[in-house]
């Protein structure tokens, strides 16, 4: 069954090891939905979130195959009922009278801002969950979606530890 | 102390335990070469023909000792003729340490000459690999390179060094060898569930993999299938783990395995995998292999449990203590019926293998050879090939009487290995080295004839000629309604002549008997030989499962009906 699912992964932060990631997904045949990456709490690592949708197959291979990667620290599931998720989007919209309050009321619904606005076009900011983005983008349709761009998601844990601190068995594995 | 680039690269290698390196000099490590010049004394450079024979001749020095391989080459054109030989050794999880040069930091990027982005090219077949532009980076690069290599699951690692890295000056202060990194100790509940399954299983299969081929766990294989009446086999790689005069011992199971080791694989309720990965050569159908079946895994690699096969019980490991610890805790016990049924299917593998041996007459057939080679060879012998059918008759036919002796593409299946491998084996181990090689492969890289004659490397070097790239056409022959579409080489080369014209000695052997007298004086020369021998070329390896099929689809006969 495919689901989708959100894995962090901490990396050197070195030259070359977003590569060596995403050079590991061509070869293994995954296709990934969203890749961000960023600084953390720690300038000797970089945060990788990806978004992946597949079958426990795929996602217990993407594990593997992450940890596998001499500049990769850790690799962690995502717990969805765990944990927070963020995304942005920046969405140009047409701008005319006809539309412009209908526009501004789906902003204002949907807790967006405006960031530009100009006689023929306006340019609005929207943070949340994926889905509520998805919603926002689907309303928008109608009025004309000039142009438009998404982060992919960033995602912490609930709770006071880290991502780095926790322990991770492998050692065993059982299946049939 | 200080030192420049190359010379940290020099004594950093000599400093882990390097001893000799295979290479070819060029614009971008002529430093590198200026230091080993000036380290001769402490290091053996073995110049190649070719980048290309230099890696596999650093593959094969590895491959037959353990040790580390390592090869030099310059950038560019160097660097990626070393590519198939890297790939060879990926594939196969040998430890190999590639040294490349670059143009220097400031003509980086520029399309200079010579240059190419020789990490980016290898990254899908390395283990790791380093671009060092910091002199203060060099030599722990080149140490972790070595450790990254020979630990968990071994591998390439390459380290390109810019020119001006080279030359720049640093401190250097000599260290031990960098120790493996360990594995995680196998937990008592894992070695406790390991046992039960083996105490429960009525019809055991011990699997014996590349995982397993050098660990030098021989005796203690052979004990342990005697402790639970259990059968082994093993995979292409897990050749010559395991001695052949042991009468547990069924030899390679798979696509081109002996009958009796397949079928008793299949008929197994246990198989207890040490360093296997469950490759496509090894099961056919992964959908229909081993139903039913329960299945152990031992691995160093996390990655490759459950990858190509689900297993009942999968254990990271250090292979051999897992499986030293499961074999002393297991119940010793005597299985009387599966033993009779592992009698009956090798009965029924030599009836299969006679009644060949009938239809081939008179010609000269590849068993035959391989029993000369087997009633000829010295103690120690280590067995290389080529890749082809003369590769899948070397598995199925030669007879090994210790651990590291055989020397062969596996996973990658790169034709042109051998004959740098054989050179790379036989200068790490001076033990006798016998290379089996068909037409078809030998013409890609013999070229390294050259350096076994300048190095006076003995090896004996049996070209099985049948004018034709035999593996290819068996599939045509089999799947392609004999539509031998460019697998007809016929070509005029004589290779005895050839032989001659490089240095070596060359003989040629029409039938069984002149096969036998140049063998066994090919094996008192002291200097490479050639033999150039015939088979037929519609010879066919078998059995053989089917593209895309199980055991149940086993082919082990063609044709021959009009012979019954």
């Amino acid at each position: 069954m495919n689901n989708k699912f959100v894995i962090a992964v901490y990396v050197d932060n070195k030259f070359g090891v977003l590569t060596r990631v995403t050079s590991m997904f061509t070869r293994r045949g995954f296709n990934i939905d969203a890749l961000t990456v960023g600084e953390t709490e720690s300038p000797e690592y970089s945060r990788i979130t990806i978004c992946l949708s597949g079958d426990g197959y795929a996602k217990e291979q993407l594990i593997n195959q992450l940890r596998k990667l001499i500049n990769v620290k850790k690799v962690e599931v995502i717990d969805d009922s765990m944990s927070v998720k963020r995304e942005l989007a920046l969405i140009k919209v047409k701008n005319n009278s006809q539309t412009r309050a209908d526009v501004l009321s789906a902003v204002e619904v949907y807790r967006a801002k405006v960031i530009d606005f100009t006689a023929s076009e306006m340019c609005i900011e929207i943070t949340g969950e994926p889905s509520k983005i998805n919603a926002f983008i689907e309303y928008m349709k109608p009025y004309e979606i000039i142009e438009m761009c998404r982060t992919g998601i960033v995602a912490l844990e609930r709770g006071s530890g880290t991502l780095l601190s926790k322990n991770t068995k492998t050692g065993v594995h059982k299946s049939r | 102390m200080k030192m420049t680039g190359a010379e940290i690269i020099i004594n950093t290698l000599i400093e882990q335990g390097t001893t000799d390196v295979f290479g070819y000099p060029g614009g971008q490590v002529i430093n590198i070469y200026d230091a080993l010049y000036k380290n001769k004394d402490r290091i053996n450079h073995i110049l190649t023909a070719h980048e290309q024979g230099a890696a596999h001749a650093a593959d094969g020095y590895s491959r037959a000792t353990g040790k580390v391989g390592v090869c030099i080459a310059t950038s560019g054109p160097g660097a990626t003729n070393l590519v198939t030989g890297i790939a060879t050794a990926m594939l196969d999880s040998i430890p190999m340490v590639a040294i490349t040069g670059n143009v220097p930091c400031s003509l980086i990027g520029k399309d200079s000459f010579q240059e190419i982005d020789i990490t980016g090219i290898t990254l899908p077949i390395t283990k790791h690999n380093y671009f060092v532009n910091r002199i203060e980076d060099l030599a722990d690069s080149i140490r972790e390179a070595f450790q990254i290599a020979k630990s968990g699951r071994p591998g390439p690692v390459l380290v390109d060094v810019p020119k001006d890295v080279q030359v720049a000056v640093y401190d250097f202060e000599p260290q031990g060898v960098v120790e493996k990194i360990p594995l995680p100790k196998t937990d008592e509940d894992s070695i406790d569930e390991a046992v039960a399954l083996i105490n429960e299983s009525k019809r055991p299969y011990i699997y014996i993999g590349g995982g397993a081929a050098g660990l030098g766990m021989g005796k203690e294989i052979i004990e342990f299938a005697k402790k639970i009446d259990a059968c082994i086999g093993c995979t292409f790689m897990g050749l010559s783990a395991v001695p052949d005069d042991c009468d547990k011992f069924l030899g390679m199971q798979g696509m081109h395995g002996h009958y009796a080791s397949s079928m008793a694989q299949k008929h197994a309720d246990l198989i207890i995998g040490v360093g296997v990965r469950f490759s496509d050569r090894a099961t056919g159908n992964t959908k229909k292999f081993a139903k039913g079946t329960k299945i152990i895994q031992l691995d160093p690699d996390f990655a490759e449990i459950n990858k190509n096969i689900n297993v009942d019980l999968g254990i990271v490991a250090d292979v051999k203590d897992a499986f030293l610890r499961i074999a002393e805790k297991a119940e010793k016990s005597q299985k009387p019926e599966w033993v009779a049924q592992v009698e009956e299917l090798k009965a029924k593998e030599e009836e299969i293998a006679k009644k060949a041996e009938l239809l081939a007459k008179d010609r000269m057939t590849p068993k035959q050879i391989f029993d000369v080679i087997n009633a000829n060879k010295l103690p120690r012998t280590i067995i290389t090939t080529d890749v082809g059918q003369h590769q899948m008759w070397a598995a199925q036919y030669s007879k090994f009487d210790t651990t590291r002796r055989f020397v062969s593409s596996g996973g990658l299946g790169t034709m042109g290995f051998g004959l740098g491998a054989a050179i790379g084996a036989r200068i790490a181990t001076g033990d006798p080295t016998v290379l089996i090689t068909g037409d078809g492969s030998f013409g890609m890289n013999l070229n390294e004839l050259a350096t076994a004659v300048s190095y006076n490397v003995p090896l004996v070097i049996i070209i099985a000629n049948n004018g034709v790239l035999g593996m290819v056409r068996q599939w045509q022959n089999l799947f392609f309604q004999k539509r031998f579409s460019n697998t007809i080489l016929e070509r005029k080369t004589d290779f005895v002549k050839l032989a001659e014209a490089f240095g070596a000695v060359g003989m040629r052997a029409t039938n069984i008997d002149e096969f036998e007298s140049a063998f066994k004086k090919a094996v008192t020369i002291n200097g490479p030989v050639v033999i150039d021998t015939y088979i037929d070329k519609d010879e066919f390896v078998l059995p053989m499962l089917p593209p895309g099929g199980s055991i149940d689809d086993i082919i082990v006969k063609v044709g021959g009906e009009e012979n019954e």
